[in-house]
């Protein structure tokens, strides 16, 4: 963790503050909501009030004969253009039938947001309503209602198996599952049922376009990618892309529901059909119940190891709710199986997987990206199976831990593995034997619990880039089109510019993203802006460091192999002090005599085949190229009320390995926040539905952590082992810490009190019954 | 339509309303001082926090016509132009500050805390920021900068 080059203020290793922290506490900082534009209009939305009905026809008329109102759209002006990063299946809006409540059935735009919504009220649809599919089970039951009639025609990405309202099932496996069971001493199996998380950035979304005479359009919307919302918006309003120009103001959280479009098609077709600029905010409610949330998943895992606790064998069977746009789903399944060996050498798995259509909303991409529902089924069998062999659960781990060299599940060499280490260090730092055996003598009514469970994450994925020009004054221009969602990556690919370029943190500038001038970048998504897009920073600078030392050569009369980038901007004589030209002075020669200005840039995209054909048979996998693995291991410390059944994390332990911190304060930052986000996901973070309505689309009704609920201390203990072509050595870090949460929790609760839910979350209320049904079952 | 008067970060506003907004809705809309947020309308998440005569009030749940002659502080009255205030500085110092959407909030709280306790213990804190939500931090950071601020504010008087 220490700095890289002590004479760079800001370089790696350093932790500044983050560069645009100022603007936020001095309330400078513009979110969407926060932008305007002169004439603008206000836009509202009609959400569908049925879970699954079709339209037969829409009377806006009233609607458009309300003084201030521009402009209502329907279905009826729009073709049939559809988006999906995976399988083309939405719309911008509703289009011949309605799949959930909240669903955009037409859209406003007004001169006020009071006009706007009080036409809302006018418009008519005339429904005839359908039979819903409300569940998983009901998704797959003989003769259900199907969610998409034209799924079979939809455009796909991939090689999916879809059918009914399948909206894909992948198949993975190694070894020889059936023929193995034989080979086991003890085989465990559960069912695992995870629940619906809504991601609740303090930000709901919004967006603000506006049309120039030519028609070209430019659209501000709150976005994890301004490259995602241009293709969105182009598929499913059929615009070429040259016709869009997308940017970002700041965002206040995404956690994944601001990846892929939300409402931005929508305002980009009101100011197109006025010609006037729309901004048009979700309220909470709205956001709650249109955009988003964390897939619903149910498990069923079972595990065969040998008496001295070496796995032999795995089976894994999932089945997911993927609402009623597919979205992100597909990946999210094909990751989840991928990671349903967990970091562990298991030599034959199967895993299958279906994700179905249902009359809710979309389910979709949310930190862990389905990681953290296989990783609770995993870490917290192979407690049970510890347990029944009396082997202590850090010893059970490390005995059958990945290695540097091993490969994941699929078949792909992973380089850097430190998870032994992870194990080690939080095991020592938790005081974990003293305490687990001392927590075992507890009587109660309060009973303490030490939990741990582990995992590991990727961090490279697609495509990305960057382009750094170094100006007339010899400081220096960064263009990566990647957007910082809060997390910080503004600040650390800074940070990886100023070391790779030797200048301080203050010399180098950061471009907010923009479809005009930024090189691709597919998101801030999968923790993988600091690996995949440092890469390209590093890359970029190379390219620059070149150019500069061929000018300096020039100017100094010397072979660019003898010229070294020195500490401060300088470039000069490897070793001879004073024999140098800065960056300023190189800077005016390119500029203004010879060469040209400089500027650098380095594209890439990760390539790694993530199935090895030789290894592993596959059937519908979603992506072909992923890795780059992050390790954490999390311990937690629980106290519970038996009385109660209320779990309080007292104390954690979150030892992870993210190859370098590029800026350590932030990397903390990241685990302490993935902690809390998890903590609420497995202790009682639940989206619940009546009849298809969502029954808390509100913060009263949706508890999420506060202040109070959060343990006494989070310890961040970072491990680095380098990634080989990591930037710096760096992996990810923005999901990895809230994989392992919701299972180490669980694994503390049966440590405390004998109790394994298999059921998130795990609220007082059912820890509570399942305590009453074991006092029970003891007595009896 | 009736006109109020707000004395806001110390300046004299004289606001027409019908009744019916909020003063979330005056600050936000009409003064244009958009750095107090609008996270759920709804009084849970604290993003609207704003100091009415001293007391932390919910901006989005208080209706502005109730506030005539109210002296309001937000946000955008905490800096000396350029130059942060403690609890900023700390906010800064100390990484508390990841989207930044219920930093302002979180800020007017901390600052209702201390002036009613100087060096609160970290329950207090706790207790203190209860009402304020943030989904990014974990609120480590959070705790760990009103303790800098507190103790920069009494280094401070300590001085003066």
């Amino acid at each position: 963790m220490n700095k890289m080059t002590p004479e760079i203020s800001g370089g790696v290793g350093d932790s500044p503050r983050k560069v645009e922290t100022s603007e936020k506490v001095l309330g400078r900082a513009r979110y969407i909501a926060d932008l305007s534009r002169p004439g603008m209009l206000h836009g509202a939305i009609l959400p569908s009030p049925y879970v699954h009905a079709k339209i037969n026809s829409y009377n806006t008329e009233a609607a458009m004969a309300l003084p201030g109102v521009e402009a209502v759209i329907t279905g009826d002006d729009f073709g049939h253009d559809y988006m999906g990063p995976f399988i083309k299946d939405e719309g911008a809006i509703a289009k011949d039938k309605v799949r959930y409540i909240g669903e955009p059935v037409a859209a406003v735009a007004a001169t006020s947001p009071e006009i706007a919504r009080e036409a809302l009220e006018l418009i008519e649809v005339e429904y005839e309503v359908l039979k819903p599919v409300l569940s998983m089970d009901e998704a797959v039951a003989d003769g259900a209602p199907i969610v998409h009639d034209d799924l079979e025609k939809y455009i796909k990405i991939f090689e999916a198996v879809s059918y009914d309202n399948v909206m894909s099932e992948t198949k993975m496996s190694e070894g020889d599952v059936d023929a193995a069971w034989d080979d086991c001493d003890l085989i465990v199996e559960n069912v695992y049922e995870t629940q619906a998380q809504n991601h609740m950035p303090l930000e709901t979304c919004g967006a603000l376009a506006e049309i120039d005479g030519n028609g070209r359009i430019e659209l501000w919307s709150a976005n994890q990618s301004v490259f995602r919302v241009q293709a969105n918006v182009c598929e499913t309003l059929g615009l070429p892309m040259s016709k869009l120009r997308c940017l970002t103001p700041s965002i206040g959280g995404g956690f994944g529901n601001k990846m892929e479009a939300h409402i931005q098609p929508i305002v980009v077709k009101l100011t197109m059909e006025t010609g006037l600029p729309v901004k048009l905010i979700l309220s909470r409610e709205e956001d709650f119940e249109m955009i988003r949330a964390r897939h619903p998943f149910r498990i069923k895992m079972k595990t065969g190891v040998k008496n001295d606790g070496t796995f032999v064998a795995r089976d894994v069977e999932i089945l997911m709710d993927g609402g009623a746009f597919s979205d992100d789903s597909p990946g999210v399944l094909g990751y989840s199986m991928l990671c349903s060996r967990g970091p562990y050498r298991i030599p034959n798995m199967r895993a299958t997987g279906q994700v179905v259509y249902t009359n809710r909303l979309r389910f979709a991409a949310f930190r862990g990206f389905g990681n953290p529902q296989v990783n609770f089924a995993s870490e917290t069998q192979i407690d049970e199976i510890a347990e029944k062999l009396g082997i202590d659960p850090i010893e059970i781990r490390l005995k059958n831990a990945m290695e540097t060299g091993d490969t994941w599940f699929g078949g792909q060499i992973v380089e850097s593995v430190s998870l032994k280490e992870c194990l080690s260090k939080a095991k020592e730092a938790s005081n974990w034997e003293s305490k687990r055996k001392a927590y075992a003598k507890d009587k109660g009514p309060i009973k303490r619990g030490i939990g741990l469970a582990s995992c590991g994450h990727i961090s490279g994925l697609l495509g990305t880039g960057a382009i750094i020009r170094l100006l007339e004054d010899g400081t220096v221009a960064l263009n990566t089109g990647a957007t910082d969602i809060g997390q910080g990556s503004d600040t650390v690919l800074s940070q990886m510019a100023a070391e790779a370029l030797q200048v301080p943190l203050e010399n180098i500038s950061l471009a907010s993203p923009d479809t005009d001038g930024s090189p691709f970048n597919w998101g801030t998504t999968a923790s993988r802006v600091t690996y995949t897009t440092g890469r390209a920073v590093v890359g970029a600078a190379k390219d620059v460091e070149a150019q500069v030392k061929k000018a300096a050569s020039q100017m100094l009369e010397c072979a660019v192999e003898d010229l070294e980038l020195k500490p401060g901007g300088m470039v000069g004589v490897k070793g001879v002090p004073g024999h140098e030209v800065s960056f300023f002075d190189v800077s005016k020669y390119t500029h203004w005599a010879v060469g040209g200005p400089i500027v650098g840039s380095h594209t890439l995209v990760y390539d790694k085949p993530t199935i090895d054909p030789k290894r592993a048979t596959v059937s519908g996998t979603p992506f072909s190229n992923i890795g780059a693995y992050a390790f954490n291991t999390m311990v937690v410390e629980v106290e519970i009320d038996e009385r109660t059944g209320q779990t309080k994390a007292v104390e954690v332990w979150s030892a992870t390995d993210v190859g370098k911190a590029i800026n350590p304060k932030l990397v903390e930052g990241q685990l302490e926040g993935s902690f809390v986000q998890g903590l609420g996901y497995a202790l009682f973070e639940e989206m619940v539905w009546d009849n298809g309505r969502l029954a808390n689309p509100n913060l009263m009704d949706y508890k999420v952590p506060g202040a109070l609920d959060v343990p006494h201390d989070i310890h961040s203990i970072i491990v680095e082992q380098p990634e080989p072509d990591g930037p710096f050595g760096a992996k990810g870090v923005g999901e990895v810490g809230i994989v392992t949460v919701p299972s180490s929790i669980a694994n503390a609760i049966t440590h405390a009190t004998g109790v394994a839910l298999n059921k998130l979350p795990m609220t007082s209320e059912r820890l509570f019954e399942a305590l009453e049904e074991k006092e029970e079952s003891d007595a009896a | 339509m009736s006109t109020i008067s707000l004395r806001v970060n110390g300046v004299e506003r004289d606001v027409s309303i019908t009744g019916c907004e909020t003063l979330l809705t005056i600050l936000r809309d009409e003064l244009k001082l958009t750095g107090t947020k609008r996270g759920c309308n709804q009084g849970v998440c604290g993003a609207c926090t704003v100091l009415v005569d001293g007391v932390a009030v919910r901006s989005c749940l208080s209706l502005a016509g109730l506030h005539d002659g109210a002296e309001i502080s937000t946000v955008e009255g905490m800096a000396d132009r350029q130059t942060l205030s403690s609890i900023q500085e700390a906010f800064s110092e100390t990484g508390a500050v990841q989207c930044g959407f219920c930093t302002s909030g979180m800020m007017m709280a901390t600052k209702a805390l201390l002036e009613k306790t100087p060096s609160p213990t970290r329950d207090e804190i706790r207790e203190g920021i209860s009402g304020n939500l943030c989904r990014c931090s974990g609120y480590k950071k959070i705790v760990e900068a009103v303790e800098l601020a507190a103790q920069q504010i009494s280094a401070q008087e300590g001085a003066s």
